[in-house]
């Protein structure tokens, strides 16, 4: 029998080539090597620690975007992101994309199977060929993490957008010899119809540099109404775990913290390893962001709070006393 | 100006979700309800039209466009009861088992129907129906239309012939304008829904609700559907339930028992 794995080619969307990878990207790598020969496609240069990651994965080659003339900022617009994967597509007659999920990719993910007729499978968890199925199968959470669900693709080519800390990353048994290669990017009209008239980079995740970003974070710790807007609590446990803020709509509209922090259905969806929520109720729009984590754990002084019914561990009690003593607890554990 | 709200009709979030053997979402007969995302899209039709004045909101029409079974007429009720004009049901037994490329294709396939007696200036949708939750119809009908996407708005304004949003995503804010017509996507922060109104509540009930099957807008039934469709459910089982909750009452010593079970179960 023939090893797929030799016969199929797959394409990684590179996130911020032009700073490192982060551990979302070298998922997708690890992932990427067990499903065929991979290549890496670049919206824009990619610096010397990429390519070094890329050659730990035994990536063997890497497709770099080449604007021309073209205004750089024009790689933001998705429309335009989505037809440079698509020229990338080509050049390596890629049968799978994989992209990591976030909005933005989202939707160049979408444009780009609508453009190839790929099939999508949206924030799986694991991609595994099936024998039983004809393609690829994309496995992934689904209602608020309460069902499991396997997607099979049954077109010739898919396409998968793939949630963080889903995959344990794995180096390459042998590194490799990465080749750079340029391809020409000409936007058609229609995709810089929208034009971008302004981007800014935010701060850096919410309380300060060196917290891992919410969206890939694997430890998360996040405040709601019940912190009646005293956040040190939560970010104090967050720093003993090397945890992420994140916060409850509520938190966010009371202006306690930024919309970055903001988990759920119309926030950041995560699935960290340990969840920790404090002072927050459990209502769905949360729940519907964060239910797929590994473990939970409340901390809410309504011991009714229906955040309690989902939880692994839970303790009734005040926040600003419950969360203080555990940082320390677990400052003196790690020494 | 003309305004197209696409809408859709979704199980209530607070109703036990779940699929069908046959790998697709299950939907009682009145546990369904106007995905709220919704609200907000139909919100911003809204203001844009009455922005004009009365003389330019006569003029205008704002008109709610759903794909779905005939109970999805529960959902063009409600945005009939928002203050929108028109509302049009596309409905066949073809469209059912629709991926987000069937349903996209669809919706557009509606709404170049809807240009046939006028020009449509905006396509205003929610985010993401919060029963899929894929975020990726917006996108899709861009790219189906050939119109500008600018999708995840957090302020949306539309001016001489020009719309511009705001949109924070990603860590990053970014503002992006185009020329109508667009496409145009929104969250829950760009505006706060209206209550419905009562005389509305009551006009809703009898208002004429437009039914359309595929022919109707010129689709093939293999366009849409399970025969359009690009990927297939092969397994789907509810989560084991969790084992219940170890609670423990805060009397001095919640933080190191919380602290503890970290620790014995090797999370840090």
């Amino acid at each position: 029998m023939v090893d797929l794995r030799d016969a199929r080619s797959v394409l990684i969307v590179l996130d911020t080539p032009a700073a490192g990878l982060r551990s979302p990207a070298l998922e997708l790598l690890t992932l990427a090597r067990t499903l065929g020969r991979t290549t890496a496609v670049a919206l824009t240069e990619p610096s010397a620690e990429t390519l070094a990651s890329l050659s730990d994965h035994g990536v063997e080659r890497v497709l770099v975007a080449d604007l021309g003339a073209l205004d750089p900022s024009v790689v933001h617009l998705t429309p335009v992101a989505a037809e440079a994967i698509e020229a990338a597509l080509v050049a390596c007659r890629a049968d799978v994309v994989l992209f990591t999920s976030s909005f933005v990719n989202t939707e160049a993910a979408a444009r780009l199977a609508a453009s190839t007729r790929s099939g999508l499978v949206l924030d799986v968890a694991g991609v595994t060929d099936d024998p039983a199925q004809s393609g690829l199968v994309g496995a992934k959470r689904v209602f608020a993490g309460s069902w499991d669900v396997s997607c099979a693709v049954t077109t010739p080519m898919a396409v998968f957008t793939v949630r963080a800390n889903a995959v344990v990353q794995a180096l390459a048994a042998e590194p490799s010899t990465v080749e750079v290669e340029r391809f020409a990017v000409v936007p058609t009209p229609a995709s810089t119809a929208a034009t971008l008239v302004d981007r800014v980079l935010h701060e850096a995740p919410v309380g300060g540099s060196g917290r891992p970003a919410l969206a890939e974070a694997a430890y998360v710790v996040a405040g709601g109404r019940g912190t009646l807007g005293d956040f040190a609590p939560v970010e104090d446990l967050a720093d003993a775990l090397g945890a992420a803020v994140g916060a409850t709509r509520d938190a966010v509209d009371e202006g306690w913290v930024g919309h970055d922090a903001q988990i759920g259905q119309t926030g950041v969806t995560i699935a960290p390893r340990v969840y920790v929520g404090a002072g927050i109720s459990g209502a769905p729009h949360h729940r519907g962001g964060m239910q797929a984590s590994g473990v939970i754990i409340a901390v809410n002084n309504d011991p009714d709070s229906p955040i309690f019914e989902i939880a692994d561990f839970g303790v009734v009690g005040d926040m600003a006393e419950v969360l203080p003593q555990a940082a320390a607890e677990i400052r003196r554990h790690k020494g | 100006m003309r305004i197209v709200v696409p809408v859709k009709h979704v199980p209530d979030i607070h109703s036990n979700r779940q699929f069908t053997p046959d790998g697709r979402t299950a939907r009682g007969a009145d546990d369904g309800t106007l995905n709220e995302l919704d609200e907000n899209a139909i919100e911003a039709a809204l203001q844009i039209v009455e922005a004009l004045g009365a003389e330019g909101r006569a003029a205008s029409e704002v008109i709610a466009l759903t794909v779905g079974p005939v109970e999805a007429d529960a959902a063009l009720r409600k945005a009939y009861q928002l203050g929108v004009d028109r509302a049009v049901r596309l409905t066949d037994p073809a469209i059912a088992g629709s991926d987000v490329f069937g349903t996209a294709t669809a919706i557009a396939a509606a709404v170049r129907t809807l240009e046939e007696s006028g020009p449509v200036d905006l396509v205003i949708t929610g985010m993401a129906a919060l029963d899929g939750l894929g975020s990726v119809v917006p996108a899709l009908l861009s790219a189906d239309l050939g119109l500008p996407q600018l999708t995840l708005a957090s302020r949306l304004t539309v001016a001489d012939g020009r719309v511009e949003i705001d949109r924070d995503l990603d860590g990053v804010t970014e503002t992006l304008t185009a020329s109508l017509p667009a496409v145009v996507s929104v969250t829950d922060h760009v505006n706060t829904p209206r209550y419905p109104n009562f005389k509305l509540i009551m006009a809703a009930r009898s208002k004429e609700i437009v039914a359309w099957d595929l022919a109707a807008v010129g689709l093939a039934p293999d366009a849409v559907g399970e025969a359009g469709a690009r990927t297939r459910v092969v397994s789907s089982a509810p989560r084991p339930p969790r084992e219940p909750v170890e609670l423990v009452v805060d009397k001095g010593e919640g933080g190191r028992a919380l602290a503890d079970y970290l620790i014995r179960n090797d999370l840090v």
